[in-house]
């Protein structure tokens, strides 16, 4: 079988899915006998000029890893798109978003206007922002132009495979390195994880779903056995796709979700708003809003790891609320 | 030519109570505003907090979901599902930017035509001074 | 005539970064330009969260050093809560960063800096990358690599949750303790880890010590820049990643400041440039004078090099014995030469995997006393580790629910923006002559910045990813007149 051609590319995410790949440990010298590696930065130099020059579906597999907010990434998303003819969505900001995500709570302008103008350490009297060109003594720079919104990857280009996870667990990395080197792919669009939801793999005990009073995980300490919904930690599970083995439950944190939606939740809001709803113990409407009280930024929980890929996307700007 | 904005809002009503009561206005000639169109579920425990989001991601100015009143449930509980399932609706949607005067929750019976009627005014009224909902993240830029 | 050298993307760095080099009529540097083109937002986008998921929401600032970011992240938190940490979930945290420490030395030295030295700065881009690597120093010694890497992932994964973006960290404590199978097995790893960080020594005295070339570029003075230095220092001065005081060293090696976390903002200001979306801290009591050396600037580094250059040395037996190998080697404290950081990050390596072995033979280890639950009103709090690249802050202020109100950050890679940029310069000045650019010069500039192993990630708080290096001369009407690939 020839060698494949493999790419893997960065964009606004935290590097943690490249490491992700090299945890992989001795199978990374097995990726090196199935593929050529065209473009990897991270890891290796090579030339991006070539991939411009390659023809059109020259790369076999493309693992393309982060969201989408500058220019920049919109033109490398719709390049290595051409340039490929598997691209995967590979872990959770390519997929949803991903903490990144978390920015469509803001905009633009908010972003820019904190970290380089209201930030305690900064010192900048002039009020200067990072500009798309400016003149320097010697010449013209210029930096990408950076949006008001987080886009997920298969919102900028049509996307093959979804590898979720932050990161994306050494298994579901080598069963779809297995899955492309024998040539059984499974049909497009496929998620490669779990089809149930976190819950149905987490190993907690799970008993009588009744709650009346939520904490949250600074406040209590935990059973290490229990269900953390029915010891009234918020925890995602309900919502979430499997496939990563309840890495955080098994730690006694929470789930928040990195492996987005289960396979028929359309929102994972939506859903955790249901999932909650149905265990608070109580039929009485002012005690039901004080339970709910109890529950702090749901929003920021729920899509923690998905606004920009939740039904709403973003916070509006018009909203008159705070 | 100046036309006042016209509110849209989805309105999601239990088939045992509130699309009687709705049904009922109508039957009894009480005039009210007609910007509400009408879904009608079995139970308002069958509204799923995803029709909500859905109804704003499709350009709804307001969203009145509407069941029997507590203890009234043709099927015992729905309506205290729903009940619980508001106030993080609510507070979800005002983190997204999205009044909470657009997200209503009420109780209206087979008889109470008249208070059907009344809501829907008031709720014209309120979303009138709110303005259009148009929602920023149902278009994605990319389509 | 102006004529600017573009390298973009910088590769080999965990991040994105672009490179401008400017030349005048007789085709000498005129000036140099390391951008970083990329901003996520994390001071605002935290603003509203619960305070206690931080530890979690900041560490995917960098899936390279996240143990970096939910360490110093739950230390802020201790501080806004103002909870002390048990012995044991202290004893738990330093254990996991010890771990840490060694995995990113590790993918550093060999994946990213390696290929420079072990293949050389001129060899063919296409075999200058970890493979590479490999084929030159044997596959056992790449296994050897691998396998330490892999251990040091797990063990970070056991305390963890998961190696990259652990979950684990509580204001007060630690999510989970350890067992005694966990212990004995992080036992045995640690064991090993301690003869890989001397393997890794031998193999740097073997291929680099050895050949006078590269002790000369080492020494040379295309890498050296003179700045202050700032890192965490224990109580007797030693280097500490995870906990102790900040100090900070001036040209000469002589204590400029030493302070507690809380009080870093009288010590360090951010400077803005248009240019690039990363700001440019400086020592506030010395003044942003510009992207010039000496003591009257306030620009300082950070990093192995740096640390080594603030302690009066290093708390275990083998790697007090590496560090004053180094300083007999390359002269006296404080060494300027910026690739001098290959080998501090070396000599932490030893230190790292010592002191993961005498955490994970500690008594206190196992103990279930892992949490204080916390009883005070939440408000402010600071919190500092050592990130494998540097110092890092992490400051944030709640309401009295402990609802996230504001938070600022001061990464690693970001107090070193000023000296990398100054070290690119430096480098280019020296390399590009006449004009003549060759493929093999222009590597060596970006070992300049390399050396820091700058995570852009960090620096961003914000970003990475980046292209192959692409060469672009402009002329004067800003016309492509000359291109060169790498």
């Amino acid at each position: 079988m020839p060698k494949l051609n493999l790419a893997v590319y960065w964009t606004a995410a935290c590097g943690g899915c490249d490491v992700s790949i090299l945890d992989i440990d001795e199978k990374i010298l097995q990726v090196g006998e199935l593929a050529n590696i065209v473009l990897w930065p991270l890891a290796a130099d090579g030339k991006y000029e070539d991939v411009e020059k390659m023809e059109d579906g020259a790369i076999d597999v493309c693992l393309f890893n982060g969201a989408i907010r500058l220019s920049e990434q919109e033109e490398m998303a719709r390049l290595l798109r051409r340039k490929s003819k598997i691209l995967i969505a590979y872990g959770s900001c390519a997929c949803f978003g991903g903490i990144p995500g978390l920015a469509n709570f803001f905009t633009k302008e908010e972003i820019v206007d904190r970290v380089y103008k209201d930030t305690p350490s900064t010192d900048n009297a002039e009020g200067m922002v990072p500009l798309a060109t400016v003149q320097v003594p010697e010449g013209e720079l210029s930096l990408p132009e950076f949006y008001n919104d987080v886009f997920t990857l298969p919102q900028v280009v049509e996307v093959d495979y979804y590898i979720p996870g932050c990161p994306p667990p050494v298994d579901l990395i080598v069963r779809a390195i297995d899955a492309i080197a024998t040539n059984k792919l499974p049909p497009k669009g496929t998620v490669i994880a779990g089809q149930k939801a976190l819950c149905h793999e987490c190993g907690r005990v799970k008993e009588d779903k009744k709650v009346k009073e939520f904490k949250r995980p600074h406040e209590v300490e935990v059973d290490p056995e229990k269900c953390l919904l029915e010891q009234g930690i918020i925890c995602c599970g309900p919502a979430t796709r499997g496939g990563c083995g309840g890495r955080c439950t098994g730690v006694n944190m929470p789930c928040r979700g990195c492996f987005g939606p289960a396979a028929e939740v359309l929102d994972e809001g939506a859903k955790m708003v249901g999932a909650i709803a149905s265990i608070i113990d109580s039929a009485d409407p002012e005690e039901i809003k004080k339970i709910n009280k109890m529950i702090v930024d749901p929003a920021g929980t729920f899509y923690r790891f998905g606004l920009p890929n939740s039904m709403l996307r973003r916070k509006r700007k018009e909203g008159k609320v705070s | 030519m100046n036309t006042e904005f016209e509110p849209k809002i989805v309105g999601i009503l239990c088939n045992w109570c509130s699309y009687t009561g709705a049904d009922l206005a109508g039957i009894s000639r009480i005039k009210y505003s007609a910007n509400v169109r009408i879904v009608r579920v079995m139970c308002s425990g069958r509204v799923d907090p995803t029709f909500i989001l859905k109804a704003f991601q499709e350009g709804a100015d307001g969203v009145l979901v509407s069941g029997c009143h507590p203890g009234d449930c043709h099927y015992v509980d729905g309506n205290i599902k729903a009940m619980r399932r508001a106030p993080l609706i609510t507070e979800l949607l005002k983190q997204m930017g999205i009044e909470e005067e657009r997200y209503k929750l009420v109780w209206v019976s087979a008889s109470e035509g008249d208070k059907f009627a009344r809501i829907v005014e008031e709720m014209v009224a309120t979303l009138k001074k709110l303005g259009p909902f148009k929602p920023q993240g149902g278009v994605k830029k990319y389509a | 005539m102006l004529k600017k050298i573009s390298i973009d993307p910088i590769t080999r760095l965990e991040g994105h970064g672009k490179i401008d080099i400017f030349l005048n009529d007789e085709g000498n540097v005129e000036n140099a330009y390391l951008q970083i083109p990329e901003l996520r937002g994390f001071e605002k986008f935290c603003e509203g969260r619960p305070a206690e998921e931080l530890p979690r929401i900041v560490s995917r600032i960098c899936g390279v050093c996240p143990e970096a970011h939910h360490l110093a992240s739950t230390k802020a938190l201790d501080a806004v809560w103002s909870v002390e940490p048990t012995p044991t979930a202290k004893k738990l945290r330093e254990l996991m960063y010890c771990a840490h420490i060694i995995h990113s030395h590790t993918a550093h030295f060999y994946a990213l800096a390696a290929p420079d030295f072990v293949l050389g700065p001129d060899a063919k881009p296409e075999e200058r990358n970890i493979l590479g690597v490999i084929a030159k120093v044997g596959l056992e010694i790449g296994k050897e690599v691998i396998k330490h890497r892999s251990y040091a992932q797990q063990i970070q994964a056991i305390i963890g949750g998961k190696a990259t973006h652990p979950v684990c960290g509580l204001p007060g404590g630690m999510s989970k303790g350890l067992n005694e199978d966990e212990r004995k097995d992080i036992e045995e790893k640690a064991k090993s880890c301690v003869k890989f960080a001397k393997l890794s020594l031998k193999i740097f005295e073997d291929v680099v010590l050895k050949n006078k070339s590269y002790v000369e570029l080492i020494q040379g003075e295309v890498y050296r820049i003179n700045t202050y230095f700032m890192g965490l220092v224990d109580e007797n001065n030693k280097v500490n990643f995870y906990d102790g005081k900040v100090r900070v060293v001036d040209q000469e090696g002589k204590e400029f400041a030493k302070f507690d976390a809380q009080e870093y903002l009288d010590h360090i200001a951010e400077h803005v440039e248009p240019w690039t979306y990363l700001k440019f801290p400086y020592l506030k009591k010395v003044g942003w004078k510009g992207f010039v050396d000496g003591v009257d600037s306030g620009i300082y580094r950070v990093g192995p090099l740096a640390r080594l250059n603030v302690a009066d040395g290093m708390a275990t037996p083998m790697a007090q014995e590496a560090y004053e190998r180094m300083y007999e080697t390359l002269g006296k404290k404080p060494v300027q030469a910026t690739l001098a950081y290959h080998w501090a990050r070396l000599v932490e390596l030893m230190y790292a995997a010592e002191r993961l072995l005498e955490l994970a033979v500690d008594e206190a280890i196992t103990s279930k006393d892992i949490r204080r639950l916390p009883t005070a009103t939440p408000s402010e709090g600071v919190g500092i580790v050592e990130a494998p690249r540097g110092t890092l802050f992490h400051h944030y202020r709640t309401d009295a629910n402990g609802m996230i109100e504001k938070v600022n950050l001061i990464v690693a890679t970001g107090n070193n923006n000023a000296a990398m940029n100054m070290s690119v310069k430096k480098a280019a000045q020296e390399l590009i002559k006449n004009g003549q650019v060759e493929q093999g010069l222009l590597n060596m500039v970006e070992m300049a910045f390399r050396a820091y192993d700058p995570c852009m990630a960090c620096a961003t708080h914000s970003l990475p990813g980046q292209m192959p290096l692409e060469i672009r001369i402009f002329d004067a009407e800003k016309t492509l007149c000359h291109k060169i690939i790498r």
